[in-house]
């Protein structure tokens, strides 16, 4: 009787276990497949680079991920990306010194995040169409502004931040993992996180728990807001330029890091940890195709293909 | 009455026999017997986890049984799925139902069985809707059935859900409780078709907290507790306490456990709220450690005032005082901050974080007594969640479980707790009972004595009029946005109040 018992609860074990790591199991088979198909996958200067490649997306997925924890969802990231990026870079060339174009740009993102973030909570209008209106909108000026040319050639202080390093360590990779590190703080420790999860779980009952909820919504669109900026400016300072046309599509790269993570696009559940995953998996997706030499024209059908198997086998276990 | 009984056939329709399930952890069925007989309408009654739903969701094949058999019309059935048990004559009538609201009340009645028109791909309407109204009619139900299923009520989308099971012969009904969220008056007409359904041979298995209605309407009762069969007899050898007793295995003191507390200084008090038509013109005091009964019919408004006065919906006029100071709550939070807590009326929809922990969801409300900088202190949340856990009871294997799964007694505590640990001078708590079992609901009333006790103003809104009667040491009733009666706990008589509420009696 103990020993059926003991037995059933090992499996129920393994469940949560799967559950909880089963991204981690798909992320770590692709690795070895690729492993076994290129020579070159696991050295030091090709775990680098994926990690470097995977930052600017990982960077943008942690705001996502808030935002999506509440229900909501943030299409204007890449287009937040350029706008930010282009009028930072113009600061720069104007002459404003590195700190303040750098601070002026996160402002601006973290404002048109914010205004999103009010069009979803005073005006009620559905995440999808606030951001898809935001993001039409930032697109268009990032072009105007720039008469679509991209601003190049700025200070080297500022492209430290994407193209710098720290001993062996280039800085994308430490910017990223920091922000890693204080989303989940913020998530798993402070009030913060519990309201954004609760909020997630059910609004009705986070209002009539007296929850601000107006202002969870706006913190979360604020810093998704911020981060896309941020990545902006990492993306730039590696390119050494600033495109209006920069973070075409990023929106989607970061929803995908998210999804894979395990995040409930219903909201309330799941977290940054997941997602870092996801944002690696994609990286290490990338990465590979390039050392396998598939096609750029096939890139996008493997890629959709690969993620929809890892996420179908990580079904599967759950 | 002589009449109706002899339908009651010995025909044997459905034997379970030796029914065992176990989830991880729990036993939830030992051994259960269960017997059903053609035309009679069946309680099935017992605490909350003590199996019922368990039982219930093994015959309609959601899920499968460990061990036992089940027999149907004297031949063993092997029932695989819902779809298995609705062909086999099955059907269930959800506690939450599960009509479609955006269809039609034909084509929900029809759903997977649309009649084809000449081609297989086009649903022929004219014979859809001829074929529910059928069904319809032989219900006795005046409903069009083209009328989307959002523009019905509660008890006439239950009407459907009905009619949709005899679609389907169904042979046996199995209803959850069927009438948590129905009036007086719809729970009437609901009892008068289940009795014309018995004489029609159906049988129906009826689910309910609410002996009172249990013993109005069933034949057998059949009583369960902690996953084993109790008793099964018929409902005329058994009184009220009897059942009770077997329910919960021990002799309840007092079901409603109210010491009357010295009436004290006044500390809440609203003046002439209004609010469309819901609201019209609603006044009266709350004092220090009384427990003010607000009755009425359901859609009388008693749920606004809870929400005005907590600031969950505004105000067009009228004022709101605390210890005579006139305040303005505009929101859940300034009402909180003003000492004043709101248990609401749908624990799962409005009150409940399902996919948390219970531990933040005692703690999410006070969250900033437990944080230091926006930083939470996992050490005092943990020692709140153990100290309410203890105090009130709450029967959790830990404090990280998710309150999905506790049962609905437990959930009530939970959200009890959360208000608690606020130390709040005004408590409203709107159904507080609704639907838990009778141990749990005795525990929520003594802890509500207690706190009247301490000291704490509480308003109680309840449909249970035997709740209001016994719980409350004064009354209001309350009709069409109006208070139109106040009786103290003495005056106060079921009677009494249900003429106040229907509207029966003069303004007074």
């Amino acid at each position: 009787m103990i020993s059926e018992e003991t037995l059933r609860l090992r499996r129920v074990n393994w469940r949560i276990f799967f559950r909880r790591y089963g991204i981690v199991i798909s992320f770590l088979l692709l690795c070895l497949v690729l492993s076994l198909l290129s020579d070159r996958f696991l050295t030091w200067t090709n775990i680098l680079n994926v990690l470097r490649q995977s930052s600017i997306n990982g960077i943008i997925a942690v705001g996502m991920t808030m935002v999506i924890l509440t229900a909501g969802i943030d299409l204007s990231v890449g287009a937040i990306l350029a706008l930010t990026c282009v009028v930072t870079a113009d600061l720069l060339q104007k002459g404003l010194p590195v700190p303040l174009a750098m601070l002026t740009g996160l402002a601006l993102g973290a404002a048109l995040g914010m205004f999103s973030g009010l069009l979803v909570s005073r005006l009620h209008i559905p995440p999808f169409i606030a951001t898809l209106g935001l993001m039409t909108v930032s697109r268009g000026l990032a072009l105007t502004y720039t008469q679509g040319r991209p601003i190049t050639a700025l200070p080297a202080s500022f492209d430290f931040l994407g193209a710098g390093s720290i001993g062996p360590i280039p800085m994308p990779i430490i910017v990223a993992g920091l922000i890693f590190l204080i989303g989940y703080f913020i998530l798993a420790r402070t009030n913060l996180g519990f309201y954004i999860y609760a909020l997630g779980d059910n609004p009705m009952a986070a209002r009539l728990s007296g929850i601000s909820v107006n202002k969870v919504i706006l913190f979360v669109y604020a810093l998704s807001g911020f981060l896309s900026a941020l990545a902006g400016m990492v993306l730039t300072g590696r390119l050494d330029s600033a495109q209006p046309t920069a973070g075409y599509g990023y929106e989607f790269d970061a929803i995908a890091a998210v999804v894979v993570g395990g995040t409930s696009l219903a909201g309330g559940e799941g977290g940054l940890f997941g997602t870092l995953v996801g944002a690696l998996l994609i990286g290490v997706l990338n990465n590979g195709l390039n050392l396998l030499n598939v096609s750029a024209l096939w890139e996008g059908v493997v890629k959709g293909a690969v993620i929809a198997l890892a996420l179908l086998l990580y079904r599967a276990v759950k | 009455m002589a009449e109706e009984k002899k339908i009651t056939t010995d025909e044997i329709l459905l034997e379970m026999k030796g029914i065992s399930k176990s989830f991880p952890g729990v036993q939830a069925l030992k051994n259960v017997d269960f017997v059903l007989r053609r035309g009679e309408i069946h309680g099935l009654v017992g605490e909350n986890g003590a199996g019922k739903t368990t039982l219930m969701r093994i015959l309609t094949g959601v899920l499968p049984k460990d061990s036992g058999t089940i027999i149907l019309k004297g031949k063993p059935v092997h029932i695989e799925n819902p779809r298995h048990a609705q062909l086999l004559g099955i059907s269930v009538i959800h506690q939450e139902l599960s009509v479609l609201p955006n269809l039609t009340v034909g084509q929900n009645i029809m759903l997977g069985r649309e009649p084809r028109s000449f081609l297989p791909f086009l649903v022929d309407w004219k014979k859809l809707y001829r074929a529910s109204l059928e069904h319809l009619q032989r219900l006795n139900v005046d409903i069009d059935p083209r009328t989307p299923i959002s523009e019905l009520s509660v008890a006439q989308r239950q009407m459907v859900e009905i009619a949709r099971a005899l679609s389907f012969k169904a042979d046996i009904i199995v209803m959850d409780e069927p009438t948590s969220a129905l009036t007086e008056k719809e729970i009437e007409s609901l009892f008068s078709l289940m009795r014309s359904l018995r004489e029609q041979g159906i049988s129906i298995i009826f689910i309910s907290h609410k002996l009172e209605e249990i013993f109005s309407i069933v034949d057998r009762v059949t009583v369960l507790r902690d996953g084993a069969l109790v008793g099964s007899m018929p409902i005329s050898e058994v009184k009220t306490e009897e059942v009770v007793k077997m329910m919960v295995g021990r002799e309840l003191g007092e079901m409603f456990p109210k010491d009357s507390v010295p009436q004290k200084e006044v500390v809440l008090s609203v003046r002439n709220l209004k609010r469309g038509k819901e609201l019209r013109g609603v006044s009266f005091d709350l004092r220090r450690g009384e427990i003010l009964g607000l009755a009425g019919l359901v859609g009388s408004g008693r749920t606004f005032v809870a929400r005005a006065i907590f600031g969950a919906d505004p105000l067009e006029e009228g004022e709101i005082l605390i210890e005579g100071k006139k305040v303005h709550i505009g929101s859940p939070q300034e009402a909180i901050s003003l000492g004043i807590g709101f248990l609401p009326e749908d624990r799962k929809a409005q009150g409940l974080f399902l996919g948390l922990p219970l531990s933040h969801n005692i703690g999410i409300t006070g969250l900033k007594r437990l944080s230091l900088f926006g930083v939470v202190i996992f050490r005092k949340l943990k020692e709140l969640a153990l100290n309410f856990v203890n105090k009130l009871r709450i029967r959790t294997p830990n404090i990280s479980q998710l309150v999905r799964n506790l049962s609905g007694g437990t959930q009530q505590k939970v959200i009890l707790a959360r208000w608690l640990s606020l130390k709040p001078r005004i408590l409203i708590l709107d159904e507080p009972t609704r639907g838990i079992d009778v141990g749990a609901k005795a525990e929520i009333h003594a802890i509500m004595s207690e706190l009247a006790k301490e000291g704490v103003a509480i308003l109680m809104i309840s449909s249970e009029l035997p709740e209001v009667l016994g719980v409350s040491d004064r009354i209001l009733v309350m009709h069409e946005g109006r208070i139109v009666g106040e009786f103290t706990r003495e005056e106060a008589t079921q009677d009494r109040i249900m003429l106040c509420a229907t509207g029966g009696a003069n303004n007074g």
